[in-house]
Protein backbone atom coordinates (compact mmCIF):
# COMPACT_ATOMS: atom_id res chain seq x y z
CA UNK A 1 0.00 0.00 0.00
CA UNK A 2 3.01 2.19 0.86
CA UNK A 3 4.92 1.60 -2.25
CA UNK A 4 1.66 2.23 -4.39
CA UNK A 5 1.25 5.83 -2.53
CA UNK A 6 4.78 6.51 -3.39
CA UNK A 7 4.57 5.44 -7.16
CA UNK A 8 1.63 7.88 -7.49
CA UNK A 9 3.23 10.70 -5.74
CA UNK A 10 6.15 10.56 -7.47
CA UNK A 11 4.10 10.47 -11.39
CA UNK A 12 2.44 14.19 -9.50
CA UNK A 13 5.69 15.37 -8.83
CA UNK A 14 7.53 14.83 -11.92
CA UNK A 15 4.04 15.74 -14.13
CA UNK A 16 4.04 18.98 -12.15
CA UNK A 17 7.88 19.95 -13.00
CA UNK A 18 6.91 18.85 -16.37
CA UNK A 19 4.05 20.89 -17.27
CA UNK A 20 6.05 23.88 -15.12
CA UNK A 21 9.29 23.55 -17.36
CA UNK A 22 6.83 23.52 -20.78
CA UNK A 23 5.15 26.99 -19.33
CA UNK A 24 8.72 28.10 -18.47
CA UNK A 25 10.02 27.38 -22.27
CA UNK A 26 7.03 28.48 -24.10
CA UNK A 27 7.41 31.79 -22.26
CA UNK A 28 10.78 32.16 -22.73
CA UNK A 29 9.71 31.46 -27.02
CA UNK A 30 7.23 34.75 -26.37
CA UNK A 31 9.51 37.15 -24.51
CA UNK A 32 12.28 36.46 -26.75
CA UNK A 33 10.26 37.26 -29.92
CA UNK A 34 9.10 40.23 -28.01
CA UNK A 35 12.44 41.37 -27.08
CA UNK A 36 13.92 41.19 -30.68
CA UNK A 37 10.53 42.84 -31.91
CA UNK A 38 11.02 46.07 -29.64
CA UNK A 39 15.23 45.72 -30.41
CA UNK A 40 14.37 46.10 -34.09
CA UNK A 41 12.09 49.13 -32.98
CA UNK A 42 14.83 50.72 -30.86
CA UNK A 43 17.24 50.08 -34.00
CA UNK A 44 15.80 51.44 -37.21
CA UNK A 45 13.38 54.09 -35.05
CA UNK A 46 10.45 53.32 -36.89
CA UNK A 47 6.81 52.48 -34.78
CA UNK A 48 6.95 48.67 -37.41
CA UNK A 49 10.17 47.87 -38.58
CA UNK A 50 9.22 45.37 -41.38
CA UNK A 51 5.76 45.32 -43.38
CA UNK A 52 4.14 43.16 -45.09
CA UNK A 53 2.80 44.67 -49.04
CA UNK A 54 -0.34 43.98 -49.29
CA UNK A 55 -1.73 45.63 -52.61
CA UNK A 56 -0.45 46.23 -55.88
CA UNK A 57 -0.14 49.50 -55.95
CA UNK A 58 3.84 49.19 -56.54
CA UNK A 59 4.05 46.82 -59.03
CA UNK A 60 6.42 44.94 -60.56
CA UNK A 61 9.12 46.19 -58.01
CA UNK A 62 6.83 44.92 -54.61
CA UNK A 63 4.13 42.24 -54.98
CA UNK A 64 1.66 41.23 -52.83
CA UNK A 65 3.28 39.04 -50.25
CA UNK A 66 6.79 40.63 -50.44
CA UNK A 67 8.29 42.42 -47.20
CA UNK A 68 10.11 45.33 -46.42
CA UNK A 69 12.32 46.49 -43.58
CA UNK A 70 11.90 50.26 -42.47
CA UNK A 71 14.62 52.57 -41.07
CA UNK A 72 13.21 56.19 -40.13
CA UNK A 73 16.82 57.87 -40.01
CA UNK A 74 17.48 61.34 -39.66
CA UNK A 75 18.44 62.27 -43.20
CA UNK A 76 15.91 64.16 -45.03
CA UNK A 77 13.36 62.56 -47.43
CA UNK A 78 14.08 63.36 -51.20
CA UNK A 79 12.15 62.40 -54.16
CA UNK A 80 12.39 58.54 -55.34
CA UNK A 81 12.89 56.93 -51.89
CA UNK A 82 9.73 54.82 -50.80
CA UNK A 83 8.05 55.75 -47.88
CA UNK A 84 5.58 54.07 -45.51
CA UNK A 85 2.75 56.59 -44.38
CA UNK A 86 -0.71 56.44 -42.46
CA UNK A 87 -3.99 58.66 -43.51
CA UNK A 88 -6.34 59.36 -41.25
CA UNK A 89 -9.13 57.36 -41.13
CA UNK A 90 -7.36 54.46 -42.59
CA UNK A 91 -6.07 52.04 -40.48
CA UNK A 92 -3.76 49.96 -42.73
CA UNK A 93 -0.13 51.96 -43.69
CA UNK A 94 0.64 52.61 -47.54
CA UNK A 95 3.60 52.31 -49.52
CA UNK A 96 4.19 54.33 -52.01
CA UNK A 97 7.45 56.48 -53.52
CA UNK A 98 7.89 60.03 -53.17
CA UNK A 99 7.67 62.22 -56.32
CA UNK A 100 7.74 66.04 -55.35
CA UNK A 101 9.57 67.44 -52.12
CA UNK A 102 8.85 71.06 -50.94
CA UNK A 103 10.83 71.76 -47.64
CA UNK A 104 10.02 74.02 -45.40
CA UNK A 105 13.52 74.97 -43.36
CA UNK A 106 11.65 77.36 -41.09
CA UNK A 107 9.35 75.29 -39.30
CA UNK A 108 11.82 71.65 -39.36
CA UNK A 109 9.42 70.74 -41.52
CA UNK A 110 8.43 69.31 -45.36
CA UNK A 111 5.34 68.95 -47.64
CA UNK A 112 6.12 65.52 -49.66
CA UNK A 113 3.75 63.81 -52.39
CA UNK A 114 3.46 60.18 -53.23
CA UNK A 115 2.59 58.10 -55.78
CA UNK A 116 2.43 54.22 -56.73
CA UNK A 117 4.81 53.25 -59.45
CA UNK A 118 1.78 50.99 -60.86
CA UNK A 119 -0.90 53.41 -60.39
CA UNK A 120 -1.38 56.29 -62.99
CA UNK A 121 -2.37 59.44 -60.69
CA UNK A 122 -0.41 60.36 -57.56
CA UNK A 123 -1.82 60.16 -54.01
CA UNK A 124 -3.99 62.61 -53.18
CA UNK A 125 -7.06 60.29 -53.83
CA UNK A 126 -5.64 58.44 -50.96
CA UNK A 127 -5.43 61.26 -48.75
CA UNK A 128 -7.91 62.38 -46.38
CA UNK A 129 -10.10 65.37 -47.74
CA UNK A 130 -8.48 68.29 -48.40
CA UNK A 131 -4.77 66.92 -47.48
CA UNK A 132 -2.75 68.06 -50.16
CA UNK A 133 0.57 66.70 -48.76
CA UNK A 134 1.99 64.76 -46.64
CA UNK A 135 4.10 66.05 -43.61
CA UNK A 136 6.56 64.50 -41.00
CA UNK A 137 3.93 63.24 -39.13
CA UNK A 138 2.33 61.07 -41.17
CA UNK A 139 5.67 59.29 -42.05
CA UNK A 140 5.81 55.91 -40.49
CA UNK A 141 9.65 55.05 -42.05
CA UNK A 142 11.15 54.58 -45.21
CA UNK A 143 12.01 51.15 -47.23
CA UNK A 144 15.71 50.16 -47.25
CA UNK A 145 15.45 46.52 -47.45
CA UNK A 146 13.39 43.69 -49.48
CA UNK A 147 13.03 39.81 -48.97
CA UNK A 148 10.66 38.08 -51.06
CA UNK A 149 6.91 35.96 -50.43
CA UNK A 150 8.29 35.73 -46.81
CA UNK A 151 4.89 38.24 -45.97
CA UNK A 152 2.60 35.22 -47.28
CA UNK A 153 2.49 33.41 -44.16
CA UNK A 154 0.74 36.68 -42.45
CA UNK A 155 -1.54 37.43 -45.12
CA UNK A 156 -2.74 33.54 -45.01
CA UNK A 157 -3.23 33.93 -41.42
CA UNK A 158 -4.75 36.71 -41.55
CA UNK A 159 -7.37 36.33 -43.95
CA UNK A 160 -7.50 32.07 -43.10
CA UNK A 161 -7.82 32.35 -39.23
CA UNK A 162 -8.38 29.00 -39.08
CA UNK A 163 -4.84 28.16 -40.08
CA UNK A 164 -3.56 30.18 -37.80
CA UNK A 165 -5.30 28.34 -34.80
CA UNK A 166 -4.41 25.04 -35.96
CA UNK A 167 -0.65 26.58 -36.26
CA UNK A 168 -0.50 27.71 -32.76
CA UNK A 169 -2.62 24.39 -31.31
CA UNK A 170 -0.31 21.90 -33.24
CA UNK A 171 2.95 23.54 -32.01
CA UNK A 172 1.87 24.36 -28.62
CA UNK A 173 0.75 20.86 -28.56
CA UNK A 174 4.82 19.78 -29.81
CA UNK A 175 6.10 21.91 -27.26
CA UNK A 176 4.02 19.96 -24.56
CA UNK A 177 5.03 16.74 -25.72
CA UNK A 178 8.17 17.06 -26.25
CA UNK A 179 10.54 15.20 -23.91
CA UNK A 180 13.51 16.98 -24.31
CA UNK B 1 16.21 11.02 -30.03
CA UNK B 2 16.22 10.75 -33.20
CA UNK B 3 12.98 10.87 -34.39
CA UNK B 4 11.14 12.34 -37.59
CA UNK B 5 10.07 15.16 -36.14
CA UNK B 6 13.97 16.11 -35.23
CA UNK B 7 15.28 15.43 -38.67
CA UNK B 8 12.63 17.43 -40.07
CA UNK B 9 13.57 20.65 -37.99
CA UNK B 10 17.36 19.84 -38.37
CA UNK B 11 16.52 19.90 -42.16
CA UNK B 12 14.13 23.39 -42.10
CA UNK B 13 16.09 25.21 -39.98
CA UNK B 14 19.89 24.29 -42.12
CA UNK B 15 17.45 25.16 -45.09
CA UNK B 16 16.38 28.41 -43.68
CA UNK B 17 19.89 29.51 -42.49
CA UNK B 18 21.46 28.76 -46.20
CA UNK B 19 18.57 30.74 -47.22
CA UNK B 20 19.23 33.26 -45.33
CA UNK B 21 23.08 33.40 -45.69
CA UNK B 22 22.88 33.59 -49.49
CA UNK B 23 20.36 36.23 -49.33
CA UNK B 24 23.00 38.40 -47.67
CA UNK B 25 25.53 37.77 -50.07
CA UNK B 26 23.68 38.69 -52.76
CA UNK B 27 22.50 41.40 -51.73
CA UNK B 28 26.54 42.08 -50.38
CA UNK B 29 28.10 41.25 -53.75
CA UNK B 30 25.84 44.18 -55.30
CA UNK B 31 28.66 46.45 -53.46
CA UNK B 32 31.28 45.44 -55.16
CA UNK B 33 29.88 45.84 -58.60
CA UNK B 34 31.25 48.62 -60.75
CA UNK B 35 29.25 50.52 -62.79
CA UNK B 36 29.93 53.33 -65.86
CA UNK B 37 26.56 55.18 -66.71
CA UNK B 38 26.14 58.26 -68.92
CA UNK B 39 23.40 60.40 -68.58
CA UNK B 40 22.52 63.48 -70.78
CA UNK B 41 19.43 65.72 -70.17
CA UNK B 42 18.36 68.25 -71.99
CA UNK B 43 15.84 71.04 -72.13
CA UNK B 44 14.35 71.51 -75.41
CA UNK B 45 11.24 73.83 -75.06
CA UNK B 46 10.07 75.66 -72.08
CA UNK B 47 6.36 76.48 -72.51
CA UNK B 48 5.06 79.78 -70.82
CA UNK B 49 5.02 80.30 -67.04
CA UNK B 50 1.40 80.76 -65.82
CA UNK B 51 0.22 81.12 -62.22
CA UNK B 52 -2.62 79.30 -60.98
CA UNK B 53 -5.36 79.84 -59.03
CA UNK B 54 -3.98 78.74 -55.68
CA UNK B 55 -1.08 80.51 -56.44
CA UNK B 56 1.63 77.96 -57.31
CA UNK B 57 3.45 78.59 -60.69
CA UNK B 58 3.16 76.04 -63.46
CA UNK B 59 5.61 75.47 -66.54
CA UNK B 60 5.83 72.49 -68.83
CA UNK B 61 9.18 71.56 -69.99
CA UNK B 62 10.04 69.48 -73.33
CA UNK B 63 12.59 67.36 -72.31
CA UNK B 64 15.41 65.22 -74.47
CA UNK B 65 16.69 62.10 -72.32
CA UNK B 66 19.37 60.02 -73.30
CA UNK B 67 21.14 57.31 -70.27
CA UNK B 68 22.86 54.38 -70.57
CA UNK B 69 22.24 52.19 -67.56
CA UNK B 70 23.24 48.97 -68.44
CA UNK B 71 26.27 48.64 -66.51
CA UNK B 72 24.29 49.10 -63.42
CA UNK B 73 21.96 45.77 -63.63
CA UNK B 74 23.71 42.99 -62.21
CA UNK B 75 22.20 39.26 -61.17
CA UNK B 76 20.26 40.69 -58.38
CA UNK B 77 18.79 43.53 -60.10
CA UNK B 78 15.30 43.33 -60.34
CA UNK B 79 14.54 46.60 -61.89
CA UNK B 80 15.45 50.08 -61.84
CA UNK B 81 13.02 52.95 -61.12
CA UNK B 82 14.37 55.58 -63.51
CA UNK B 83 13.16 59.22 -62.88
CA UNK B 84 14.18 62.81 -63.99
CA UNK B 85 13.22 65.47 -60.96
CA UNK B 86 14.11 69.41 -61.21
CA UNK B 87 15.62 70.86 -58.12
CA UNK B 88 16.24 74.32 -56.92
CA UNK B 89 16.66 76.15 -53.86
CA UNK B 90 14.26 78.24 -52.29
CA UNK B 91 15.96 80.60 -49.89
CA UNK B 92 13.10 81.15 -47.50
CA UNK B 93 11.90 77.68 -47.53
CA UNK B 94 14.66 75.78 -48.66
CA UNK B 95 15.34 72.72 -50.99
CA UNK B 96 12.52 71.13 -53.83
CA UNK B 97 12.18 68.47 -55.87
CA UNK B 98 9.46 67.39 -58.72
CA UNK B 99 9.31 64.37 -60.54
CA UNK B 100 9.06 65.65 -64.61
CA UNK B 101 9.63 61.72 -65.76
CA UNK B 102 9.91 58.41 -65.14
CA UNK B 103 9.85 54.68 -66.48
CA UNK B 104 10.86 51.26 -64.82
CA UNK B 105 13.29 49.31 -66.33
CA UNK B 106 12.78 45.39 -65.72
CA UNK B 107 15.23 43.67 -68.14
CA UNK B 108 19.23 44.81 -69.21
CA UNK B 109 18.48 44.99 -72.94
CA UNK B 110 15.88 48.04 -72.33
CA UNK B 111 18.25 49.91 -70.54
CA UNK B 112 19.53 52.51 -73.15
CA UNK B 113 17.24 55.65 -72.72
CA UNK B 114 16.75 57.56 -75.62
CA UNK B 115 13.62 59.60 -75.33
CA UNK B 116 12.46 63.32 -75.92
CA UNK B 117 9.40 63.74 -73.62
CA UNK B 118 6.70 66.02 -74.81
CA UNK B 119 5.19 68.56 -71.86
CA UNK B 120 1.50 67.53 -72.55
CA UNK B 121 -0.34 68.88 -69.58
CA UNK B 122 -3.08 66.58 -69.01
CA UNK B 123 -5.36 67.00 -65.82
CA UNK B 124 -5.24 63.36 -64.07
CA UNK B 125 -3.05 61.09 -66.93
CA UNK B 126 0.51 60.93 -66.06
CA UNK B 127 1.14 57.80 -68.39
CA UNK B 128 4.38 56.64 -67.29
CA UNK B 129 7.01 57.41 -70.19
CA UNK B 130 4.76 59.34 -71.86
CA UNK B 131 4.47 63.25 -70.74
CA UNK B 132 6.17 64.75 -68.03
CA UNK B 133 4.43 66.28 -64.91
CA UNK B 134 4.47 69.52 -65.19
CA UNK B 135 6.92 71.82 -63.20
CA UNK B 136 5.20 73.46 -60.00
CA UNK B 137 5.87 75.02 -57.16
CA UNK B 138 5.91 78.54 -55.74
CA UNK B 139 7.28 82.04 -57.15
CA UNK B 140 8.94 79.92 -60.00
CA UNK B 141 9.61 83.17 -62.26
CA UNK B 142 13.10 83.30 -63.68
CA UNK B 143 14.28 80.29 -60.93
CA UNK B 144 17.45 78.66 -61.45
CA UNK B 145 17.16 74.79 -62.06
CA UNK B 146 18.93 71.40 -61.80
CA UNK B 147 18.13 68.34 -63.83
CA UNK B 148 18.91 65.29 -61.96
CA UNK B 149 18.63 61.53 -63.29
CA UNK B 150 18.09 59.36 -60.04
CA UNK B 151 17.98 55.82 -60.54
CA UNK B 152 16.36 54.07 -57.75
CA UNK B 153 18.37 49.97 -57.94
CA UNK B 154 15.23 47.51 -56.57
CA UNK B 155 16.68 43.98 -55.82
CA UNK B 156 15.50 40.72 -55.94
CA UNK B 157 16.51 40.75 -52.13
CA UNK B 158 18.64 42.37 -49.37
CA UNK B 159 19.07 46.66 -49.57
CA UNK B 160 17.59 49.41 -51.88
CA UNK B 161 20.17 51.23 -53.57
CA UNK B 162 19.76 55.00 -55.47
CA UNK B 163 22.24 56.42 -57.51
CA UNK B 164 21.81 60.20 -59.52
CA UNK B 165 23.84 62.61 -62.31
CA UNK B 166 23.14 66.25 -61.44
CA UNK B 167 22.79 68.65 -64.99
CA UNK B 168 23.09 72.08 -63.34
CA UNK B 169 22.45 75.25 -65.07
CA UNK B 170 18.85 75.67 -66.25
CA UNK B 171 16.54 79.01 -65.75
CA UNK B 172 13.33 79.31 -66.14
CA UNK B 173 10.84 82.42 -67.96
CA UNK B 174 11.61 85.73 -66.33
CA UNK B 175 8.04 86.78 -67.17
CA UNK B 176 4.60 85.36 -66.88
CA UNK B 177 2.41 84.63 -69.74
Amino acid sequence: MGAFGDAIASIKATNFRHIALQAISLGMIVTSALIIWKGLMCLTGSESPVVVVLSGSMEPGFRRGDILFLHMGKAPIRAGEIVVFHVEGRNIPIVHRVIKVHENVEKGDYEVLTKGDNNTGDDRLLYAENQMWLQRQHIMGRAVGFLPYIGWVTIIMTEKPYIKYLLIGVLGLLVITSKD
Amino acid sequence: MYSWMLRVNTVLTLSVTVLALLCAVASMADNLHWHTPSVELEVVNVGPLERLRNGDDRVTLSLNIKADLESVFTWNTKQLFVFVAAEYWNPEEGFNQISLWDTIIEKKENAKINTQVKSKLLRRSTRIGYFTYPFQGKDLKGRDFNLTMYWNVMPVTGVFTTDKVVVPGFQLPQSYN
